[in-house]
């Protein structure tokens, strides 16, 4: 029985991927609801509430949390948009280099954007 | 008259596919699509197709009947061209033999991957494996399917991965195979499937619920295969 095992996602298996998938959606969810909620139900919403905010370090947390998640969701949906579109069976050879290629770019967006992110979140 | 639309190719003779164009004098009756194809036949026999039952039993006429996947012995006219315009093409996505036969070997391949037969070690009864009617019933659903292709190949993720996604017929069938109390395989099973490609390529689209033309949900199997997969997981 010949199955794809050798392929590189983000977890040790599709049932994990899916997995985590699903969990950052939620953690995504709960950030953005909590974003918003914050924004409607402050009083005098400003820059002192927002820097007030961001000033404790729960709330670098969460965000450090949901910037990964975000991360983690779109390298998962990504490689499957890739993996898609970009296969040996339609383009040949040249598909492994171009995928690669495609990959190593998201890759550094990344952590491009984690440390970035980080920087933003502490440097204030 | 019927007009007919159907989609021919010998890669023998023709550089490219092309639709060739009928006419057929129905006489008024509700036909079925493969009654149609006869017809044509008897007149062009250069037209090519696979059939076999005639009854929806045996799989083999499978195609895209005016933009949706069917069986042309079980779809009539009044539903497949309600407006006298009826379109032929082959399964979209597989390869073409010639004209509406297509070569169904990706399709297979992805089927003798999931071990379609039952696995069981412990020594046979002197008669048969017996099966409480509870358990038997649990394989309803799963193994009136007839290996038609018509789902599969009316699925995206399919058509872009048919080498490394199994498709809803072939998961409809590992399920079948997980479902039974006799098969003692399950364990070995789903980690054959537990890569991002042979069932997580599903999305849900439920292209395939919609033409399989037994009636059975893919989408709704490959959901508990799903659910297998997390609880050995997790
Ligand atoms: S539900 Fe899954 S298997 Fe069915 S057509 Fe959609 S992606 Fe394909
Ligand atoms: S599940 Fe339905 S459409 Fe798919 S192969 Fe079986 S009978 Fe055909
Ligand atoms: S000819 Fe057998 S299913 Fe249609």
């Amino acid at each position: 029985m010949v199955v794809v095992r050798t392929v590189t996602s983000f977890g040790r298996s599709g049932t994990f991927d899916w997995l985590y998938q699903r969990v950052t959606a939620v953690i995504l969810l709960a950030y953005v609801l909590f974003i918003v909620g914050f924004i409607f139900f402050t009083k005098d919403f400003g820059y002192q509430a927002w820097s007030e905010l961001f000033a404790q370090r729960w709330m670098r947390v969460f965000s450090l949390v949901a910037l990964l998640s975000t991360i983690i969701h779109a390298w998962i949906g990504l490689w499957s948009v890739v993996t898609d579109y970009i296969t040996n069976r339609m383009m040949g050879g040249k598909a492994t280099v171009l995928r690669l290629f495609v990959e190593v770019i998201l890759a550094a967006v990344a952590v491009l954007y984690t440390v970035w992110g980080i920087e933003i979140l502490w440097g204030v | 008259m019927l007009k007919v639309s159907i989609y021919r190719y010998n890669p023998e003779t023709d550089k490219a596919p092309y639709m060739q164009d009928y006419q057929l004098d129905t006489q008024g009756k509700d036909l079925m699509v493969l009654d149609v194809l006869e017809l044509l036949k008897a007149e062009d026999a250069t037209l090519s197709f696979r059939r076999s039952c005639r009854e929806g039993v045996c799989g083999s006429d499978g195609m895209n009947i005016s933009g949706r996947n069917g069986l042309a012995c079980t779809t009539p006219l009044s539903e497949a061209a309600p407006k006298g315009k009826l379109v032929l093409r082959p399964l979209p996505g597989l390869p073409v033999i010639r004209d509406l036969v297509v070569d169904m070997e990706q399709f297979y391949e992805q089927y003798r991957k999931i071990e379609p037969y039952l696995q069981n070690d412990t020594p046979a009864p002197a008669i048969e494996r017996l099966q409480s009617p509870e358990d038997r019933e649990k394989l309803d659903g799963l193994y009136e399917c007839i290996l038609c292709a018509c789902c599969s190949t009316a699925c995206p993720s399919f058509w872009w991965n048919p080498d490394k996604f199994i498709g809803p017929a072939g998961l409809l069938q590992a399920y079948r195979f997980l479902a039974d109390s006799r098969d003692l395989a399950t364990d070995e099973r789903l980690s054959n499937l537990d890569d991002p490609f042979s069932v997580f390529r599903c999305h849900g689209i439920q292209n395939c619920v919609n033409v399989c033309p037994k009636g059975l949900n893919p989408t709704r199997a490959i959901g508990h295969i799903r659910n297998m997969l997390l609880t050995r997981a997790v």
